[in-house]
C-alpha cells in the first residue's frame, strides 16, 4: 500500500505546484530571480539568450552569473587603471583614487597587517583581489537588472576553494610540509591522542572554506530573497494598499543590504588572512 | 519545490561546474592583471609616501633639534656678550676712576709745587728787594754822611741837618 500512497501524495503535490505556476504564484518566481540562468532578462524590453559553451563533455555555457562576473572584471580593470595612473602624477590622491585609497589602505593595515603580520606584503594581492571582487559583485547585484554572482554557492565555494589553496600553500611555504602538519597539533600532546586530534585539526582546515562560502552565500541570498518576497507581496495580495509598505520595507532591507555587501566582503577578506596568519605563524 | 518554470532549473545549492570554471578563470585573470596593473604601482606609491612623510617628520625633527640647539647657543653667546660688556664697563668705570684719582693727585702735586716755586720766588724776590734796600740803604747813608760832612760848621747847623735827613728818611 505505501508505494500508492507515495505516488498519491506527489500527485496531489504535483497538482498544487501546477495549478501555482498557472497563477504564477508558488516560490519560482522568487527563485528565477536568485538562480544563474542562461538568459538575461530586461524584461519589460528584451532578453538576451547567452552561448552555451561545451568542452570535453563540461558544460561550461555562460550564464548570467558569469557575465556579471566579467563585468565586475571589467570595472575593477578600469577603475583601478584610472587608480594607478593618477599616482603617477603625485604622491596626493583626489576623487577616485582617494576613495579607492581609503580601501586598499583598509585592507592593508586593518586586516592583512594585524592578522598576518611579517610577510604580509606577500599575500596583499590575493587579499585586496577578493575583497574588491566580493564588494563590487555585491554591488552590482543591487541595481536593476543586476545578479549577484555572490549569491550563488559555486561562486563562492570557489572563492573559497581559491582561499583554502592560498592558505595552505602559505603556510607549506613558509613552515615546510612537515613543519606544517607538525604545527597543526597542538604541542606536548599525549601520544594516543594524537591520531584524533590531528583528524580533527584536518577536518577543521576544510571547515574553514566551508563556512566562508557559505556565509557568503547565504548573506547574499537571504538580503534578495527578502526584497522580492516584500516586493511580491503587491503581486500576490493584489492590492495597491500594500505597496507603500512593501516599498518602505524593501528599501530599509535594500540599505541593509549596502551595509552586508560591505560587510561581507569585510569578513570574507579578513577571515582568510586570519586564516593565513594562523597557518603561516603557527605558534599562536 | 523549488522547480520554476522555464529555461532554468534546480535549487539554490546546485552546483554548476561551468560556472566554478568561469569563476576560477575570471578571479584568477583579475588577480594577475590587478597585481601587474594597479596593486604594485599602488602599494609602491604608498610604501613611497609612507616614507616619505616618515623622513620627512624625522628631518623636521631633526631640523627642530638643530635649531633648539643653535637657540640655546645664541642664548648662551648673549649671555656671554652681556658679561663681557659688564666687564668692559667696569674696567672703563674702574679706569676713569683711577685716571681721575691721578688727574687729581697730578693736580694736587702741580699746585703744591707751584705754591712752593711761588714761596721760593717770592722769598728770593724779598732777599732781592731787601738787598736792593740795603744797598739803598746804604747809598743814602754814604749820602747823608756826605751831606753831614759838606755843611759840618756848626752844632746848630749839624743838628738841623740830622733832624732833616731823619725826617727826610721817615718821609721816604
Amino acid at each position: 500500500m505505501l508505494p500508492e500512497t507515495i505516488i498519491a501524495v506527489s500527485d496531489s503535490v504535483n497538482l498544487v505546484e501546477a495549478a501555482q505556476q498557472q497563477e504564477g504564484g508558488g516560490a519560482g518566481w522568487i527563485m528565477h530571480h536568485i538562480l544563474d540562468s542562461k538568459v538575461m532578462d530586461f524584461e519589460p524590453f528584451f532578453t538576451i539568450h547567452l552561448p552555451e559553451i561545451h568542452l570535453f563533455g563540461l558544460d561550461i555555457s555562460i550564464t548570467k552569473h558569469t557575465v556579471f562576473m566579467w563585468l565586475v572584471f571589467i570595472i575593477l580593470v578600469v577603475i583601478f587603471n584610472i587608480v594607478a595612473k593618477s599616482y603617477k602624477k603625485s604622491f596626493l590622491p583626489k576623487g577616485l583614487s582617494n576613495m579607492m585609497e581609503v580601501l586598499v589602505v583598509f585592507v592593508k593595515d586593518e586586516i592583512a597587517k594585524p592578522t598576518i603580520g611579517k610577510g604580509y606584503e606577500k599575500f596583499l594581492p590575493f587579499l585586496l583581489t577578493v575583497f574588491f571582487f566580493i564588494l563590487v559583485c555585491n554591488f552590482v547585484g543591487l541595481l536593476p537588472y543586476g545578479a549577484t554572482a555572490t549569491s550563488n554557492i559555486s561562486v563562492t565555494a570557489t572563492l573559497a576553494i581559491i582561499s583554502f589553496i592560498v592558505i595552505q600553500a602559505g603556510g607549506i611555504i613558509k613552515n615546510g610540509p612537515i613543519g606544517y602538519f607538525k604545527g597543526l597539533m597542538p604541542s606536548g600532546l599525549p601520544l594516543p591522542l594524537v591520531p584524533v586530534i590531528f583528524v580533527i585539526e584536518i577536518l577543521g582546515l576544510f571547515t574553514k572554506p566551508f563556512a566562508l562560502a557559505v556565509r557568503l552565500f547565504a548573506n547574499m541570498t537571504a538580503g534578495h530573497i527578502v526584497i522580492i518576497a516584500l516586493l511580491g507581496l503587491i503581486f500576490i495580495l493584489q492590492t495597491y494598499f500594500v505597496a507603500p509598505v512593501s516599498v518602505a520595507f524593501a528599501l530599509s532591507i535594500y540599505l541593509l543590504e549596502i551595509l552586508v555587501a560591505l560587510i561581507q566582503a569585510y569578513i570574507f577578506t579578513m577571515l582568510s588572512s586570519l586564516f593565513i596568519g594562523m597557518a603561516v605563524h603557527q605558534e599562536h | 519545490m523549488l522547480y520554476s518554470g522555464g529555461e532554468q532549473s534546480g535549487s539554490l545549492l546546485d552546483v554548476n561546474p561551468g560556472l566554478i570554471f568561469w569563476t576560477v578563470v575570471t578571479f584568477v585573470l583579475l588577480l594577475f592583471v590587478l597585481k601587474r596593473m594597479a596593486w604594485k604601482p599602488i602599494l609602491d606609491s604608498l610604501n613611497e609616501r609612507e616614507n616619505f612623510i616618515k623622513d620627512s617628520v624625522e628631518r623636521a625633527e631633526t631640523a627642530k633639534k638643530e635649531a633648539e640647539e643653535i637657540l640655546e647657543q645664541n642664548k648662551a653667546n648673549l649671555a656671554n656678550a652681556e658679561e663681557e660688556a659688564q666687564k668692559i664697563i667696569a674696567q672703563g668705570r674702574e679706569y676713569a676712576e683711577n685716571l681721575k684719582s691721578q688727574i687729581l693727585e697730578d693736580s694736587k702735586t702741580e699746585a703744591k709745587k707751584m705754591i712752593e716755586d711761588a714761596t721760593v720766588e717770592i722769598e728770593r724776590k724779598n732777599l732781592e728787594a731787601f738787598n736792593n734796600l740795603k744797598s739803598e740803604i746804604a747809598g743814602i747813608a754814604v749820602e747823608a754822611a756826605e751831606k753831614i760832612i759838606r755843611s759840618n760848621l756848626d752844632q746848630e747847623k749839624q743838628q738841623k741837618i740830622v733832624n732833616d735827613f731823619i725826617d727826610d728818611l721817615s718821609k721816604n
